[in-house]
């Protein structure tokens, strides 16, 4: 059962401090949610989620600036007065192409410009536009396994892969895998899920979903504190599955209309009198030992 | 008489199935000859993208590839299969509501996959 977040409930505007750029800063749908605020415990800690990069997109009437984007939102990034301990990146990296060796020349170019980024370390994971051509053959000589976990904090992360599969599933042996990585943790371990497809279908008819997101899910219910990150569908989106919610990001290149919205899905056209509008990345805030996750949204405006 | 009888059954139970929960709580529908629809699947495009059908009409689309494997998700009948090159990939259609309803491939195809879509369009 799947309940979508009345973000009005807990949505706070803020001001933030930090290089003169506002954030939307809201509670995840946490239990206790409570105002993200910027004060920091000494247990706590943040880290930083971009999404949906696509370099190598071209598309004037989408985004004149394409050339420039991913530079510009690595210098806001580099600009914020705190920098995250570290940053996660849910897929799409580069745009997709047919081409085995421009593919390659889109990754080169990508992993050039993120290396920019003050903060290390920087956790990427695959879109289907990088990997689902070919099983994310060209994405591993760049990047590395598609699916692992890393620890921060008390905090167990789990990257998991719906994409090298063209099918946009997780599959048998990583589901395996994921089943043996959790049975190791505590039941009240705090556990973040990064992704770039949703897990649950939000919406299938656009290919929002993943084909056996719903079984990553069952495994992952038993367990009380669990949040999940993912990309995919360049908007932000909040939404439970029984007590874990899900929280979409926007991406850095164009955004994508709500969930059903419009007859068919297409990018959102650039508005030249709010440029960079519908773009932007957000940070998430660890509270309580990982228990709590308030997010901060943050638009491009560097440049 | 016996095998016409089983055959009729089994177009029921198919019928059913394809159709999903939104058929099951209605009448069992009277069983007519089922029209049968090519549809063709290549990197971008099904052809045709509009699929005209009328209410409580049986069809069955025969998908075939034209290059790779694509697949056919069509949510609203809870429906999806895979169209494998060299195969035909039969779906049996018993639409109760009127309306249209989007179909899409769900195998990462290409540049242009997220241009694969398609609409069954239901008219009374």
């Amino acid at each position: 059962m799947t309940t979508t977040i009345n973000r009005r409930e807990f949505l706070e505007l803020a001001a933030v401090a930090g290089a003169g750029i506002a954030g939307v800063v809201f509670a995840s749908g946490l239990r206790q949610a409570s105002a993200a605020g910027s004060s920091m415990r000494k247990d706590d800690f943040f880290f930083l989620q971009m999404s949906d990069t696509h370099w190598g997109f071209t598309g004037p009437a989408v985004n004149p600036d394409a050339a420039v984007t991913l530079e510009k939102a690595v210098a806001t990034v580099n600009g914020l007065v705190r920098q995250p301990d570290f940053i996660v990146f849910t897929g799409d990296l580069t745009h997709t192409t047919d081409d085995p060796q421009e593919r390659r020349t889109r990754l080169a170019q990508f992993r050039d410009i993120v290396s920019k980024l003050k903060v290390k370390p920087v956790h990427f994971m695959a879109g289907e536009h990088d990997a689902s051509l070919d099983h994310g053959e060209a994405y591993r000589e760049f990047f590395g396994e598609l699916h692992y976990t890393f620890d921060h904090q008390g905090v167990h992360f789990i990257v998991l892969d719906n994409v090298s599969d063209p099918t946009g599933s997780i599959g048998d042996a990583q589901l395996q895998w994921l089943r043996a990585d959790l049975a190791r943790l505590d039941r009240e371990a705090p556990i973040v899920v990064l992704t770039h497809r949703p897990l649950f279908d939000l919406y299938p008819q656009w290919d929002w979903a993943t084909r056996d997101g719903a079984e990553a899910v069952q495994a992952l219910l038993p367990y009380e504190y669990v949040t999940v990150f993912y990309g995919h569908i360049h908007q932000e989106h909040h939404q439970m599955t029984g007590h874990i919610p899900h929280h979409a990001a926007k991406g850095l290149m164009f955004p994508l209309p709500a969930p059903g919205s419009v007859p068919k899905k297409a990018p959102i056209p650039w508005d030249p009198a709010h440029p960079y509008q519908g773009l932007g990345f957000r940070t998430v805030q660890a509270q309580a030992g990982g228990k709590e996750y308030p997010l901060t949204e943050w638009p491009v405006t560097k440049g | 008489m016996k095998s016409i009888k089983r055959a009729l059954i089994l177009w029921s139970v198919l019928a059913l199935a394809a159709v999903g929960e939104a058929a099951a709580a209605e009448a069992l529908p009277v069983v007519q000859q089922e029209r049968v629809i090519q549809v063709t699947a290549k990197v971008s495009e099904y052809s045709p993208q509009e699929i005209i059908l009328k209410k409580g009409e049986p069809v069955v689309l025969e998908l075939t590839s034209q290059d790779r494997e694509h697949g056919f998700r069509l949510p609203d009948f809870g429906i999806r299969e895979d169209i494998k090159p060299g195969q035909v990939t039969r779906v049996r259609l018993l639409p109760q509501r009127v309306g249209r309803f989007t179909f899409a491939c769900d195998v990462f195809c290409g540049v242009d996959h997220e241009e694969m879509v398609g609409e069954i369009v239901v008219v009374e």
